[in-house]
């Protein structure tokens, strides 16, 4: 079995993030940067569908030089294989979903395994956006996944509850908070990590990509919440509410 | 020219040290320290981690990491907790004389368990009355046909109670000084060893010590590593590796003791403002943070100097006194930042006081340090 898991290299969901003086990004330097921590837990998943047995776990990222440093460590966690796909194009939900597409062409996964959104854009779109332009059925916001021959039956998060979701493979799977808590890989796994098969492709061998429709003008942080007021009574109340405030009329 | 950046991997196995000693050390420390607890799973964890026994050779399936490597390691363990890295590292201080004696035969049949399985070890030099003055040492190695026969007592010996396997320093010639000392490997299971009960410490309260009695051991042969009366050589190169690595344990003692510091010196307000803001914390935090990166260069400079087989007796001593002193008064002040709070056991850094004290004493004390350096001064 072949499980294809595309991770994002996105900032430390710990990390102080700052706007910068221009307002059109955020400050990048000094932050730590990691893999996203859903695709973590997808790369997890697929390390306990396989379980040790037989079948491949390949991991793929898409940018520069900088994403081998997340590659690298979900090898170290046990993935088999990385792809590194480059591009210059900004990424964007429509960027990244043609080229993983071309990559599930290129190696037929049976299962593609991903996190929900990744933590910067929070668009939560590929996993969908994927499984339609591939025709493939889909499962999102998996909190349980089951496998059995060739059939996934899939615990999804829902609003209000759950849901179950099942098919036969190929399909897709994106992973949310509760599906696991991903392993640390082991210092050894580390050392090994280095040996494992590592390809870069570029984006035009994987059939060229342009720039999403989406272009972000501005960044600003929130604003600073304002200490509250203490008033006297209600009747003040309601005048603040009223003139002040303007949630009154 | 040299570089201060790490590598890729050396990020790697920081990061991997730091969130494992997040995860199964910090949060138990207090508690190990308050009862005197050995953590015996966590250790067994390191080692299953890939934490332990960093020196081993390939040959035997070791990882035969880089002293580097292994320093930058032995911060993060510390900086959970120094008693839990002092019983981790007893581990590579023990076997690298082996490392460096032993045949490869001997290689295959002492290191290679330790690949193989969780074992601790523990390294037997210091005695009752030979502590500083090693080569003073009185324990005794006599030739009996074909074995070896260990009389003697061994003090402060670290993992006592759990070692599985002793690396014992005798005599073969009382007459001779350092001349006669004999490097043995010894199992914990050969009849004639008694091990008696812990020390109680004032710090590092989580890591065994305790005395041992050889009454008659008998081992064969083949468990005199290195040949009878080069034992003090193979000690003195193996104080290049572990001097480096203990003083890089006080980095991690002294880094914890300055972000627990400065955390506080940002919340706690007085005459208006946070304590950090105020020029007499601020200075003793700048002090504290300036000494901190200062030990961890000199650490990391006496290790980077043994990886490249150039000699570092002077340098690791430098390591060893300035780490251990740095962090002494770093922890120190650290409990003074905190003030009446930090004198008590609801606050972590009186721990790190009394912890750093011993790093002053063992793996050669500082004042041991000052004659090895002003020696080398003066020759």
């Amino acid at each position: 079995m072949k499980i294809l898991v595309p991770i994002a290299r996105t900032e430390d969901y710990n990390a102080r993030i700052v706007v910068n003086k221009a307002g059109d990004d955020i400050e990048r330097g000094g932050v730590a940067m990691v893999i996203n921590p859903f695709d973590e837990i997808a790369v997890e998943e697929a390390l306990r569908l396989l379980d040790g047995g037989d079948g491949e776990i390949v991991v793929c990222s898409i940018g520069g030089d900088e994403v081998a440093t997340e590659l690298r460590r979900a090898l170290a966690m046990g993935a088999h294989r990385a792809i590194q796909v480059n591009t210059e194009v900004t990424l964007s939900p429509e960027v990244i979903t043609p080229l993983l597409s071309a990559v599930c062409e290129r190696e037929k996964p049976d299962l593609v395994l991903m996190g929900k959104q990744s933590i910067d854009g929070d668009s939560g779109q590929v996993p969908q956006r994927l499984a339609q332009r591939l025709g493939w059925p889909q499962a999102t916001y998996a909190y349980e996944v089951k496998l059995e021959g060739s059939t996934v039956t899939i615990g999804c998060e829902a609003d209000g509850g759950t849901e179950t979701v099942a098919f036969d493979l190929p399909g897709i799977i994106s992973a949310d908070l509760r599906l696991n808590e991903p392993r640390l890989p082991k210092l050894p796994d580390i050392m090994k990590a280095k040996k494992k098969p590592y390809d870069v492709l570029s984006d035009a061998e994987l059939g060229g990509v342009e720039e999403g429709p989406v272009k972000v003008v501005s960044l600003a942080a929130p604003p600073e919440r304002q200490a509250g007021q203490m008033v006297a009574d209600v009747d003040a109340l309601i005048a603040k509410l009223r003139d002040e405030a303007k949630v009154l009329s | 020219m040299i570089s201060f950046g790490m590598t890729e991997e050396q990020l790697e196995y920081q990061r991997m040290a730091r969130q494992f000693i997040a995860q199964t050390v910090t949060p138990n420390a207090t508690h190990w320290d308050e009862t005197s607890h050995f953590p015996r799973d966590e250790i067994r964890q390191a080692w299953e981690n890939g934490l332990l026994n960093l020196c081993l050779p390939e040959s035997v399936g070791g990882a035969e990491m880089p002293l580097v490597d292994t320093l930058i390691i032995s911060e993060e363990i510390a900086y959970g907790c120094v008693g839990y890295s002092t019983s981790c590292m007893a581990n590579e201080l023990a076997l690298t004389p082996l490392v460096i004696g032993a045949d490869e035969d001997q290689k295959q049949k002492f290191l290679k368990p330790f690949v193989d399985e969780f074992k601790m070890a523990a390294f037997c030099l210091s005695e009752p009355g030979a502590g500083s003055d090693a080569a003073s040492l009185r324990t005794t190695a006599r030739r009996d046909g074909d074995d070896w026969v260990i009389s003697g007592q061994k003090q402060w010996i670290t993992n006592a109670t759990h070692a599985d396997f002793y690396t014992v320093f005798a005599t073969v010639d009382r007459e001779a000084g350092h001349r006669g000392i004999t490097l043995f490997a010894v199992p914990r299971n050969t009849p004639g060893i008694t091990v008696a009960p812990h020390e109680n410490k004032m710090g590092q309260r989580c890591s065994d010590t305790a005395p041992i009695s050889f009454d008659e051991v008998r081992v064969p042969a083949d468990h005199c590593i290195g040949g009878p009366g080069n034992g003090w050589k193979i000690a003195m190169r193996t104080l290049d590796f572990s001097r480096p690595l203990v003083a890089m344990s006080a980095v991690g003692v002294a880094r914890r003791a300055l972000e627990e510091a400065v955390a506080y010196a940002k919340e706690r307000k007085t005459f208006g403002k946070p304590i950090g803001q105020h020029q007499a914390i601020g200075f003793m935090l700048a002090d504290m943070a300036a000494k901190t990166q200062a030990a961890r260069l000199l650490a990391l400079e006496a290790a980077w100097r043994t990886d490249q087989g150039l000699p570092a007796n002077k340098e690791a001593s430098y390591a060893k006194a300035m780490c251990a002193d740095w962090c002494m008064e770093i922890c120190t002040d650290a409990v003074q930042v905190f003030g009446g709070y930090g004198y008590t056991k609801e606050y972590p850094v009186e721990k790190l006081m009394r912890d750093a004290k011993l790093i002053q004493i063992y793996e050669g004390t500082s004042q041991i340090q000052r004659v090895v350096i002003s020696r080398e001064l003066m020759r």
